[in-house]
């Protein structure tokens, strides 16, 4: 699909193919891939967290003050700040969906919105300008080890390794799956459900407070008010046409990560194509809908082979009341 | 990586039975569904449960593989008492339960679920993908199927995923495997597999409980019966020492506290009637009638498509083919709504998710189905609705301590008594039962019996689903047999036994067992 | 069938004793909403003395008049056992579609009633997504939000469009009886929808819906068709929203009404509607919005900034669930 999208927009207008738009589209992702990478392990858990543009940008925050205000801070602490960060805001969302057994979509609109507000609150409004973004941070988003990729790229494809790896080899990345494949079950297998959760949400932190310290490395500055506002929606946007189930236990890595490049490819091939960028955001809510409907009639025609149609009152499973709205 | 403690599988001891159960009772909520349960299973095996649904025999099944905790009594693995406090427990002792429709993980490979939660190995370790696999192959070669390790659940049909369960039981390598009505969804070619498989596993020494109700398969299969009905162990003999009448006599031998309506009801015109009703899958061909007055009991065992018929009729998933005729006229029923308006009422048999509004009021619970009653020019007259209500209560006297008080605050049987004061609201002809007295206590069920004899007598077409023979010998005019999705008796009140029934309730393995699992 | 025989033995217990009456009538989020109000007015006035002044308040409410009207709404698509996240994008794209109409050359009128049929497709769409294609309304509604207010950029850019006839704008500047037209509104929609929630048969319906809907259908209550209605009047209710902002800011753009998600959700919730549906209360909605007000304006006036108010908002929400969960569990047994 990716490729079909390349050829098609490379034959309309040749001058998507050049070495410049590649190097446009490879700056365009990094951020959303990271980020995308936990969106993937929540939504894979039969979860959502919509918290994730305002954690970027908490942790950004943060990372940029420690930057202003403590110069002689090495560079490289900033990461851990944003992740540390990050991490703990995912872990606290995760908590409060656990504890309360309350739908992840709202308990995480709610954080969307305290964290935004805090985050004004710490950073009293101000931006951080780029004088204080040290420069090997901001180097990492235009030098290259090799081959002229920049470092923030190839932090970027680390994540997504190192995802698979977690998600494919080992247990407990099998258990996530399996959590969202049947929750119900999952405790008759011995799967506890609670701490990976925990762990589930922690992780889409992190790496969202990762996806931070990489905007002020892109960007070079961060403020409060702009810094991954409306985040949310571009990356589970990508997730999901990366062939990632809403409905939980389906997804993988390298869906996600063609999802993420088709998207980033989109967005900068638009006004190559002479489309007006308006045009972003309706085909992002196009997209969202669209993967539904495909996931949804997959779905349907698995179960209706499985099941003899019938409904599944009669279905001795353990049934768990607060299964959420829809979720 | 569980917090219970770990209760190892004991060392063998070859004079005690694989497992011995005594003295084992359980009641939920009071009621006792299992009575003081001894009973002995040896290694290498082939044990059948059998009895009448309620009878005990799953709940008995599901307190050894730990999903039920006993009330009273204690199992005992080759001599040495245990406790099997949950599944894992269980799974831990060699002991599995597969359940009719598996429980699996859909979205995941067949290998991956066949040791998923296997709680040995560090969270981060490894998953060995290509020893899983192998294994996995191994164990289908074992059983002699031919699935692929590598597709997800989902794609299986129900007899591989069951395929899976047993080779997983034997990935842990299980000494007792509970086989809960593990036929059922199968075609007889999968059947044969399965027994051939189940016999495998006998020979190596493993001990299988089985649990079906056709007599042909406990035949063909089982070495040993045990027999439960109404919560007690009647009998546990060799399969070859009992006779298909034997076995029938004691699933149902209960003194039949014969219950005759007093007043028969006169019977009039045809009120619903139902030709050629099918739905792949679920029924086909079903034709039958109902007379005003008349009470037509519709048997079969769990399965049989009873209450798929039932469903089909009321609307809530209309038949693919096939034609209702309500009052002499052809109707089209697409949705319960267009059933109320013809006449029809529908008890259904999942009281606690398709009859009541738990959190809500018995008052609105009574009147749900009556809107323009309650509220003749769109707002709801408060005053006509309690009367409505309060009507209600007084004439099924329905107990309870406020008209405001939550539906699930009150018992199972006054739950039932106000779905059926909600249809008797609405006025209809044509009553439809579907399992009303279950869970309900003896003493309502018999306010049940006659209120059900005088809605007949007041001329109205009952159809009356229940698995209790003697409540239909009891009260129906005519009993119709379902079995396998086919009619297969239409019984008048004098030819209508418990055998009779039974008879034609009990599949004939591998007649038509193919066209309605395909 | 044997799972189905306990769930019976269960449920076949004697009949509990009723709560006593007092708690029927006191332990209901709905009497925390408004006891928060009391204590929010009482604090706001402390705070600063302009609280004491109604036509303050009342103006300060005509800022939030939009979002608290659509909430009513809401309210109902909650009770009912879903959700619509799409509402402000939906303000946001009728509201372009009336300034586009405008600016083609056809008269007012016209572009309201393009508007309004806008956002009944637009409520019916995700109507159909939810019930027809049976996809969880959560999910859709934040897809359709993303779309809705992505269609509203390409139809009408980055720019604003304004010069709309004086006697459309500033709607909140007009007074009836001292009272702001936004505000009036809203005191008008409140207990229409009361009355129908609490009053009619439909209303009834849609409790018994969000409670149980396999019960519901099974009791011949039409339920596709209610929530169909209910996800049109949303839409419909939104592109009112939108043309009362429309003329409150005598301008539309694509970004009109961000967040305005967030804010609907929360008024619902702070009113004691609960999550899962089947409980709630229109008062309840119409209380919260009020407490909202009080507690933005009070921020306001104590010169905590727009941006940082909304870790009080994300707060709230999160409080609102929980508290409200908890008296329903605890009412529940």
């Amino acid at each position: 699909m990716l490729v079909l999208f390349a050829i098609v927009v490379g034959i309309i207008q040749p001058r998507f193919l050049s070495l410049d738009t590649l190097r446009i589209v490879m700056l365009a992702v990094p951020l959303i891939m990271v980020a995308a990478m936990g969106q993937m392990m929540v939504l894979v858990a039969r979860h959502v967290d919509l918290s994730i543009g305002s954690v970027l940008g908490f942790s950004a925050i943060v990372a940029g003050m420690a930057f202003r205000d403590i110069p002689e801070m090495p560079w490289w602490l900033g990461f851990v700040i944003a992740i540390s960060v990050g991490a703990l805001l995912g872990l606290a969302n995760g908590a409060v969906v656990t504890i309360f057994r309350l739908p992840s979509i709202i308990v995480t609109l709610g954080t969307l919105s305290l964290y935004r507000g805090v985050l004004f609150l710490i950073s009293d409004a101000r931006q951080v300008d780029p004088q204080y973004i040290p420069r090997p941070l901001i180097e990492m988003s235009q030098t290259s080890p090799l081959f002229g990729i920049p470092w923030i790229v190839i932090i970027a494809l680390g994540i997504a390794f190192a995802t698979y790896l977690f998600l494919d080899h080992t247990r407990i990345g099998r258990q996530i799956y399996a959590i969202g494949s049947n929750p119900s079950a999952a405790p008759l297998r011995g799967i506890r459900v609670v701490p990976v959760t925990l762990l589930v949400f922690t992780l889409s932190g992190a790496l969202s407070g990762l996806a931070g310290v990489m905007y002020a490395s892109r960007f070079g500055y961060v403020n409060p008010s702009i810094t991954g506002v409306g985040f949310e929606f571009t990356v589970i946007a990508a997730v999901v046409i990366g062939g990632v189930s809403i409905n939980g236990g389906v997804g993988t890595v390298l869906g996600t990560v063609l999802g993420v490049i088709l998207l980033g490819a989109v967005s900068v091939a638009l006004p190559i194509l002479g489309v007006s960028a308006f045009w972003q955001d309706a085909i992002f809510g196009a997209v969202i809908i669209v993967a539904l409907i495909i996931d949804r009639s997959v779905r349907q025609s698995g179960i209706k082979g499985a099941n003899l149609g019938r409904p599944s009152v009669n279905a001795p499973s353990v049934s768990t009341p607060s299964a959420g709205i829809g979720a | 990586m569980t917090n219970e403690p770990v209760t190892e599988a004991p060392a063998p001891n070859t004079a005690a039975p694989l497992l011995s159960a005594r003295g084992i009772t359980k009641q939920f909520a009071g009621v006792e569904v299992l009575r003081n349960v001894d009973l002995d299973f040896q290694s290498g095996e082939i044990h059948a449960l059998l009895g009448e649904n309620g009878a005990g025999k799953s709940t008995f099944a599901k307190i050894v593989a730990g999903v039920h905790l006993p009330t009273r009594g204690t199992l005992a693995l080759n001599g040495v008492p245990v406790d099997v406090p949950n599944p894992i427990a269980a799974q831990r002792l060699g002991i599995t339960l597969i359940h009719q429709e598996p429980i699996s993980f859909p979205d995941m490979s067949v290998a991956e679920n066949l040791v998923l939660g296997r709680t040995e190995g560090a969270l981060l370790g490894r998953v060995p993908w290509a020893e899983m696999a192998r294994n996995a192959n191994g164990m289908m070669d074992l059983l002699g199927v031919k699935i692929d390790v590598t597709v997800p659940m989902r794609g299986l049909s129900i007899a591989d995923q069951q395929m899976v369960e047993i080779a997983r039981a034997l990935a842990s390598n299980s000494r007792l495997i509970i086989m809960d009505e593990p036929t059922a969804p199968l075609t007889p070619v999968e059947v044969e597999t399965l027994f051939a498989i189940a016999r495998r596993l006998r020979d190596e020494g493993r001990t299988i409980i089985f649990i079906s109700h056709r007599l042909e398969e406990v035949r063909a299969l089982c070495d040993r019966a045990t027999i439960f009905r109404d919560g007690n162990l009647v009998k546990t003999d060799d399969v070859a020492a009992l006779s298909d009448e034997d076995i029938i006599r004691l699933m149902i031998g209960r003194p039949v506290k014969e219950y005759l309506h007093k007043h028969r009801a006169e019977i009039g015109d045809v009120a619903l009637a139902v030709e050629n009703l099918s739905s792949a899958g679920l029924f086909e061909d079903i034709s039958l009638q109902v007379r005003r007055g008349e009470i037509v009991g519709l048997a079969g065992l769990v399965g049989a498509g009873r209450t798929d018929v039932a469903r089909a009729i009321f609307g809530i998933a209309p038949a693919e083919s096939g034609q209702i005729t309500v009052d002499g006229k052809a109707v089209v029923i697409r949705e319960p709504s267009d059933a109320i308006s013809l006449g029809l009422a529908f008890v259904p048999e999942d009281r606690a998710a398709a009859g009541i509004f738990g959190s809500l009021s018995v008052e609105h619970n009574i009147t749900a189905a009556v809107p323009r009653r309650i509220a003749p020019r769109g707002f709801i007259a408060r005053g006509i609705e309690k009367a409505l209500a309060l009507q209600s209560v007084d004439k099924l006297r329905i107990r309870l301590a406020s008209l405001r008080q939550p539906i699930s605050e009150l018992s199972g049987g006054n739950q039932q008594k106000s779905i059926l004061a909600r249809w008797l609201l609405t006025e209809p002809d044509v009553f439809i039962l579907d399992e009303p007295t279950r869970g309900i206590d003896i003493g309502v069920k018999a306010e049940f019996y006659d209120m059900i004899g005088d809605l007949a007598a007041s001329g109205r077409a009952i159809l009356l689903i229940s698995s209790e023979l003697p409540e239909l010998l009891a009260l129906c005019d005519r009993i119709l047999v379902m079995s396998e999705g086919k009619m297969t008796a239409d019984l008048s009140r004098a030819e209508a036994t418990q055998e009779s029934v039974m008879r034609a309730a009990v599949p004939k393995s591998g007649t038509h067992a193919q066209a309605v699992a395909a | 069938m044997t799972s189905a025989d306990t769930d019976m033995a269960i449920s076949s217990r004697d009949a509990a004793p009723p709560r006593p009456r007092w708690q029927v009538v006191l332990i209901r989020p709905e009497t925390v909403t408004f006891l928060l109000l009391i204590l929010a007015a009482i604090g706001a006035s402390w705070l600063s003395p302009f609280f004491a002044d109604i036509a303050y308040i009342l103006e300060s409410f005509t800022y939030y008049s939009e979002f608290a009207i659509v909430a009513l709404v809401l309210t109902m698509v909650i009770i009912s056992g879903e959700i619509d996240l799409s509402g402000a994008s939906m303000m946001a794209l009728s509201a372009c579609l009336f300034g586009v109409t405008f600016q083609a050359g056809f008269p007012i009128p016209v572009a309201i009633v393009v508007s309004l049929v806008s956002g009944a497709l637009m409520g019916a769409f995700n109507g159909i997504l939810v019930i027809h294609m049976q996809l969880p309304s959560i999910i859709v509604t934040i897809g359709t939000l993303t779309l809705y207010r992505g269609l509203a950029q390409v139809i009408a850019g980055d720019r604003s469009i304004g010069k709309f006839p004086s006697w459309f704008i500033g709607l909140d500047y007009r007074l009836i009886l001292d009272v702001p037209v936004p505000v009036i509104i809203f005191f008008v929609a409140s207990p229409i929808l009361a009355l129908f929630l609490g009053t009619t048969a439909l209303g009834r319906q849609i409790y018994q819906i969000g409670t149980s809907p396999i019960a519901a259908r099974h009791a011949g209550i039409r339920v596709r068709q209610i929530k169909m209605g209910l996800f049109i009047a949303m839409g419909v209710a939104s592109a009112i929203a939108g043309l009362m902002t429309a003329s409150r800011l005598a301008s539309v753009r694509y970004d009109l009404g961000t967040g305005g998600e967030l804010q609907m959700v929360l008024i619902v919730m702070l009113g004691g509607t609960y999550i899962f549906g089947g409980r709630g209360t229109i008062l309840g909605t119409f209380l919260a919005a009020w407490l909202l007000v009080i507690i933005a304006t009070g921020m306001t006036v104590a010169n905590i900034a727009i941006n940082a108010q909304l870790t009080v908002l994300g707060l709230l929400l999160i409080f609102s669930i929980i508290a409200t969960n908890a008296i329903y569990a605890r009412t529940q047994r």
